[in-house]
């Protein structure tokens, strides 16, 4: 009998139908993934096979058989011996997945006590037996340690202890990785590889990200709306998918190892430019390498401008061709036109550090860090959580002053707002006032500068469809608005400023991936346009490839290693930009068994 | 179990902010919870009785300070004569013992006293907490120290024994309800204070505040117009708590002797002797009594209704209000904190930032 | 661990300072008020002769800070007081005089402390019980009818004033049942048994009002605990629901109880006044009522103060208690 049977699954929710007839089975010892976009319906199925639907309103039909368990049909003594004891799940956000009240190894071992007749005692010895087991260091004293004294790898461990306790047939993960920095996800994938290959549990992975799965099963669901729309061993519909939508979602992730261009551009015309710059890049990229090395701590703007300056020269006489011309220069003042070999600098920061607190507790988030950003070019921003990445961007656009350093605008230092400086934030849903419509936030620069009532009616309907919107949309809310949408108008807004300079703060990083693919389009086109330049802030590795000119690697507040994009992710030079992209979870299988020994090797090394 | 929130590394579909758009959309959701409804019909009837209290009293003919000494019997102490405590057609509601003053007069006067009272001291209360909260959450880090020291002491002084003092030594020329008023609404705004500080400073770290000011708005622009709107929701929230009690404070200080006095007619007043008359009178004790319980709850279910209506997650997460819209289960809500897990847990900035205004 | 003493420490200093704060403000209230506070403090039926003697009793003439001065001092130190013919010492902490009747105000405190602490002690353990109890039970039948009558009756509790739900319990059982006598205070080393059924009707006046408002939060923060995720987590492991709820939504409950009785404890302390009040119990709100009556203005300023420092107290008690029911704050 097969450890997973479904069988014409179908989950309503009062009238919406997340799930809708959907079928599949899972072997002993077998991995499979359900890969989907937000609403395909993957985790209501991960939930159903526990039966967790139960009691809650919703509506379930067909049959699942899970690890031996008709769950439609069984009782709920039933149900909760095969809840814990015989399939057991991981589920995405460690830190509110536990109890905070309590010791972890307390919560290991009251699940424990409640599949196996033990004595407190021993239901702790195991709690401490499983925590040693996925890798928690001195696991007898951490068992007494609660949530909030983990990290948040460490956490992701505890839980995955707690689904061993029992020794289950059926692991499932619900996004098992999706909170955690990319490092950190690396380790807990690998994790599962060797409990999997020990134990010979069959595992079910719930994911939207198509690498996770790649580095973890050996087949893949995909879903949408609720239903299947390709199913394969993983090297088949990855490889070689069949159906349009797997392509297409395929198309949408960044990858790592591509060098910088929008596959999901429409205008076929711009990517011949974009190919061209692509190349000229890399041979700039050469000349500046011996100029770069020197640039992350270089205190002396100077440098850091010589350094960077390379690719930056090259990208005017590519782009401002198709796109200066009209907009970009009517809202670039003076200095517009992107004539000239060193396209001129408009945003630099020159040691620039950030401390939080004061005394004992005070945080350093941001150390020394110089950057200069030219006019049409975009400076790529990577790092993990606890980078200062974030604190960089608000400091550079003026909402938190340094506690060191000096931020030049167009060449004059500057503190505080300027709108010539904008931002995109990362939060579709808290950067937009929900008790204004999308227009009067659009309108908001334009009125601060008392521009009259039809033009700026006007200005906002020509942004709104700009970015692709629809005029019409003036007076509507945030809250009718899809993410991406408002995303989209979140730019709108920047650009009612008509900045020089937008600082993007993990903009795509709450958006599903055909979106953000969407989204990264729309800011490439618009900085070719307008000649805009933009620092893109953000975690993501291969998003941060695809849109950066040059990149600028942080850790820890400071700049480990920047030059230009496809120098720095093809031939690393520190060991921590190598450790991160070794971390991304690789699209084939292949590779991605590859990297995992390579990564295993530098442990038991 | 939406999907939304299980995709997200992210920022999920969630702020703290309740997502109010609109009058509109609050009167919508008032109007789906019944006992709620009821209780608004009323509090409606009550401030109409209390303002229509001299119409009131006069269609019956009677004001409520004049003696009617003919109505009591003096030698059985001031027994009301008459049956049910001197229930006529002159006297609705019979006449107050000893004095012999009609209790019908008293009853709706002592609304207007009550309500006013507690009305008026609602919006003293709102007042102070509003400026000295806002104020501390905006201002600068001495600021801050100096208003929230400030609020954590008026917090730490209990009311009813501050006021008690305060009403003895105030010279009792001093109009007392007007009195009562300032001294409920000056000693308690801690809470209300406190309250709006946090929501402020919530408010001051959204991305929406931020990009108010990166439009080049100044300060007090972006203050009153990303910020002030944010703080309705829970000011009217905790508004709609402080009118019981505030109505209670009052009642209590009359009923000790030192809050409304004779001859102004208030409820708790009423009851400083109702219980030596009860058998007598009963309805001296059980009108004051009934009003007082049907006015503090009829307003309770009202502030539980308004915040169903102005926060409907957070209510039928608590289930308040109705007892109908309770969580649904195992599941539900659980995107609910995403926004907040996710300025703590991503990036060392947002809660680097978070500790900063807290600091 | 060293965060958590710092906290301590840090609680314990904001204390002193606020007890501070409260003396200077009550202090500066009552003795700085507008009009002649000679003849305010000795009262209205006072002659002239009175009134000057007063006035030179309470230094007057002195600048107010001096005078402030000298009833630290005398908190600090002890004082000397003439009353014309001899001197009277007043050991520290020394609250002053009574104009009434010449007796110190912390003898005229201490002497009726035993019957407030047992009134609001005792009520205090009640309300805790009845409330949480309550609140327990209306989650664990949840969606039943008897869950929607227990919020009624919360409800109900709520909107009830202590004197109103006070008098109707006198009523009732003492007068009309006469189940119980009129509570007459007898002291707990003299008869315990007699202590607790004499001040039973006074606990249950204060305690049900309060009770409801535990019930209220209660039900609302186990609910709310109940809709988190790590409840999800137990759930899918197969932990039954009587240890969700009694194990895991309760703790999560723990510390907003404990906040909700540190926010309590003034407001009960009021309904202590009204309760003794109304049941003619000697405890410290009866004899504050009475001062403020006959305007006994040290004997109010010396109740005031000795009020307010059992609850700025109990607050602190309660934060260090709220830090070690939920260590999270300590590191916020």
């Amino acid at each position: 009998m097969s450890l997973v049977d479904v069988t014409d699954l179908t989950v309503e929710f009062g009238p919406l139908r997340a799930v809708a007839g959907l079928s599949f089975r899972l072997e002993r010892g077998a991995a499979l993934a359900l890969v989907g976009e937000s609403g395909s319906g993957k985790s209501t199925v991960a939930n159903a096979l526990l039966g967790l639907h139960r009691d809650t309103g919703a509506r379930v039909g067909g049959s699942v058989q899970a690890a031996g368990t008709d769950v439609q049909r069984a009782s709920d003594a039933e149900l909760r011996r095969l809840r814990g004891g015989k399939a057991a799940m991981v589920f995405q956000d460690p830190l509110s997945s536990l109890d905070p009240y309590y010791a972890i190894g307390d919560q290991i071992a009251e699940v424990y006590r409640v599949h196996a007749r033990v004595s407190r005692r021993a239901a702790r010895a195991r709690a401490v037996e499983v925590l040693d087991r996925v890798g928690i260091p001195d696991a007898r004293r951490r068992a007494r340690s609660r949530p909030h004294e983990f990290s948040g790898g460490m956490r992701q461990r505890a839980l995955i202890a707690m689904a061993l306790a029992c020794a289950p047939d059926l692991l499932i993960a619900d996004e098992p990785t999706t909170a955690l920095d990319v490092t950190v996800q690396a380790q807990i994938l690998d994790l599962l590889h060797t409990l999997r290959a020990e134990t010979g549990m069959g595992l079910l992975l719930v994911t939207h990200d198509v690498g996770v799965a790649a580095e973890s099963v050996d087949e893949v669901l995909v879903m949408r709306h609720g239903e299947a729309v390709e199913h394969g061993p993983v090297g088949t519909v990855l490889g070689t998918p069949a159906q349009e939508y797997t392509r297409e979602l395929l198309a949408a992730v960044p990858r790592v190892d591509e060098e910088r261009g929008d596959p999901a551009r429409p205008d076929a015309a711009l990517a011949d430019v974009d190919v061209a710059r692509v190349d000229v890049a890399r041979a700039g990229a050469v000349r500046g390498e011996a100029a770069d090395a020197e640039a992350p701590d270089g205190a002396a703007p100077g440098a850091v401008g010589s350094g960077a300056g390379v690719p930056g020269a090259v990208v005017p006489g590519g782009v401002s061709g198709p796109g200066t011309p009209g907009v970009g220069s009517s809202g670039l003042g003076p200095s517009g036109g992107g004539s000239g070999v060193a396209a001129e600098v408009v945003l630099e920061a020159a040691g620039l550090s950030r401390v939080f607190g004061r005394g004992k507790r005070a945080l350093l988030a941001v150390d020394d860090v110089s950057l200069t950003v030219r006019r049409g070019e975009t400076l790529g921003v990577v790092g993990e959580s606890g980078s200062g990445k974030t604190t960089l961007g608000r400091m550079l656009v003026g909402l938190l002053p340094p506690t060191a350093g000096e931020i030049r605008y167009a060449g004059r230092p500057h503190t505080g707002v300027d709108p010539a400086v904008q931002m995109v934030f990362q939060d579709p849903v808290a950067s937009l006032n929900p008790r204004r419509s999308v227009g009067e936030s659009i309108a908001d620069p334009l009125r601060a500068r008392g521009r009259d009532e039809e033009h700026i009616r006007g200005r906002v309907r020509d942004l709104l469809e700009r970015v692709g919107l629809e005029g019409a949309h003036y007076d509507r809310y945030p809250h009718e608005f899809s993410g991406g949408q408002r995303q989209r108008v979140g730019i709108a807004r920047a650009l009612a400023a008509e900045p020089r300079v937008i600082v993007c703060d993990e903009p795509v990083s709450a958006l599903d991936v055909t979106t953000q693919a969407q989204v990264v389009a729309l800011l490439g086109e618009l900085q070719r346009e307008l000649g805009l330049a933009l620092v893109f802030v953000a975690h993501d590795l291969a998003v941060v490839r695809r849109v950066s000119d040059r990149v600028a690697v942080m850790r820890q507040g400071r700049v480990v290693e920047s030059g230009p994009a496809d120098e720095v992710y093809d031939s690393p030079q520190d060991p921590y930009t190598k450790q991160l992209l070794a971390a991304v979870p690789a699209l084939d299988p292949e590779t991605a068994a590859r990297r995992r020994a390579a990564r295993r090797e530098p442990a038991t090394a | 179990m939406s999907e939304a929130s299980t995709v997200s590394r992210t920022a999920g579909t969630d702020t703290t902010v309740p997502a109010v758009s609109g009058a509109r959309q609050f009167w919508r959701r008032l109007r789906t919870q019944r006992a709620a409804l009821v209780a608004a019909v009323v509090v409606a009837l009550l401030v109409l009785v209390a303002l229509a209290a001299p119409l009131l009293t006069a269609v019956e003919g009677q004001d409520p300070t004049t003696y009617h000494p003919s109505l009591v019997d003096s030698a059985r102490g001031g027994v009301p004569i008459g049956r049910f405590g001197g229930i006529s057609g002159d006297h609705w509601l019979g006449v107050e013992p000893q004095t012999g003053r009609d209790l019908f007069a008293r009853l709706v006067h002592g609304a207007r006293v009550s309500l006013g009272v507690a009305l008026t001291a609602t919006l003293v209360q709102i007042l102070i907490g509003v400026v000295v909260g806002v104020a501390a959450a905006l201002g600068n880090r001495w600021v801050d120290q100096l208003l929230s020291r400030a609020t954590d002491i008026i917090v730490a002084m209990p009311l009813m024994i501050m006021a008690l003092a305060l009403l003895a030594i105030v010279p009792s020329a001093f109009p007392r309800p007007v009195l009562v008023t300032l001294v409920i609404g000056l000693i308690a705004w801690g809470s209300i204070a406190k309250i709006v500080r946090a929501q402020t400073l919530t408010l001051k770290g959204l991305d929406h505040v931020a990009a108010a000011r990166l439009s080049g708005w100044g300060p007090w622009h972006v203050a009153r117009r990303e910020l002030l709107p944010g703080l309705a929701a829970p000011v009217i929230t905790y508004a709609a708590l402080l009118v019981p009690m505030n109505i209670s404070v009052e009642a209590a200080l009359s009923f000790l002797g030192v809050g409304v006095k004779p001859p102004t007619p208030s409820w708790g007043q009423m009851l400083t002797s109702a219980d030596v008359w009860y058998q007598a009178a009963p309805q001296y004790l059980l009108l004051p009594a009934g009003a007082l319980f049907v006015t503090v709850l009829a307003l309770t279910v009202l502030g539980d209704g308004v915040r169903t209506a102005l926060d409907p997650r957070a209510a039928s997460r608590l289930g308040v209000g109705t007892g109908r819209g309770r969580a649904g289960g195992p599941g539900r809500g659980t995107g609910r904190s995403n926004g907040a897990r996710d300025s703590g847990g991503r990036g060392p900035a947002g809660g680097a930032a978070q500790k900063e205004d807290t600091a | 661990m060293s965060g958590f003493g710092g906290f301590v420490l840090r609680r314990a200093v904001g204390t002193v300072v606020t007890l501070l704060a409260i003396s200077v403000i009550v202090y500066v209230v009552f003795y700085a008020t507008p009009g002649n506070v000679a003849q305010i403090t000795c009262g209205p039926r006072c002659s002239p002769e009175q009134v000057q003697q007063v006035a030179q009793q309470l230094r007057l003439d002195d600048p107010l800070y001096v005078r402030y001065g000298h009833f630290l001092q005398g908190l600090v130190a002890g004082q000397d007081y003439s009353t014309g013919t001899s001197v009277e010492h007043c050991p520290a902490p020394c609250l002053g005089l009574s104009y009434q009747t010449g007796q110190q105000v912390l003898d005229i405190i201490l002497a009726k402390l035993p019957v407030s602490l047992s009134l609001v002690l005792g009520a205090m353990v009640m309300w805790l019980v009845l409330g949480v109890g309550t609140g327990v039970l209306s989650v664990w039948r949840r969606g039943r009818i008897s869950e929607r009558l227990l919020t009624a009756v919360t409800l109900a509790g709520t909107a009830t004033p202590v004197f109103v739900i006070g008098l109707v319990l006198m009523i009732v059982v003492c007068g009309e049942l006469q189940l119980l006598p009129f509570p007459q205070y007898v002291a707990l080393t003299d008869d315990p048994e007699q202590w607790a059924w004499n001040l039973l009707l006074p606990w249950l006046s204060l305690a049900l009002i309060e009770a409801a408002a535990f019930a209220r939060l209660t039900r609302a923060a186990m609910l709310e605990t109940l809709a988190e995720d790590h409840i999800r987590t137990f759930r899918a492991y197969g932990v039954g629901e009587r240890s969700v709820v009694g194990r895991h939504a309760l703790r999560g409950a723990l510390a907003p109880v404990i906040a909700l009785n540190a926010n309590n404890v003034g407001s009960a302390v009021g309904g202590a006044v009204l309760t003794e009040t109304l049941f003619g119990l000697p405890g410290i709100g009866e004899e504050l009522v009475h001062a403020v009556n006959v305007v006994d203005l040290p004997v109010v300023v010396g109740m005031v103060l000795v009020i307010g420092f059992f609850v700025v107290i109990a607050n602190a008690v309660a934060d260090v208690l709220y830090a070690v029911a939920d260590r999270r704050v300590v590191l916020a």
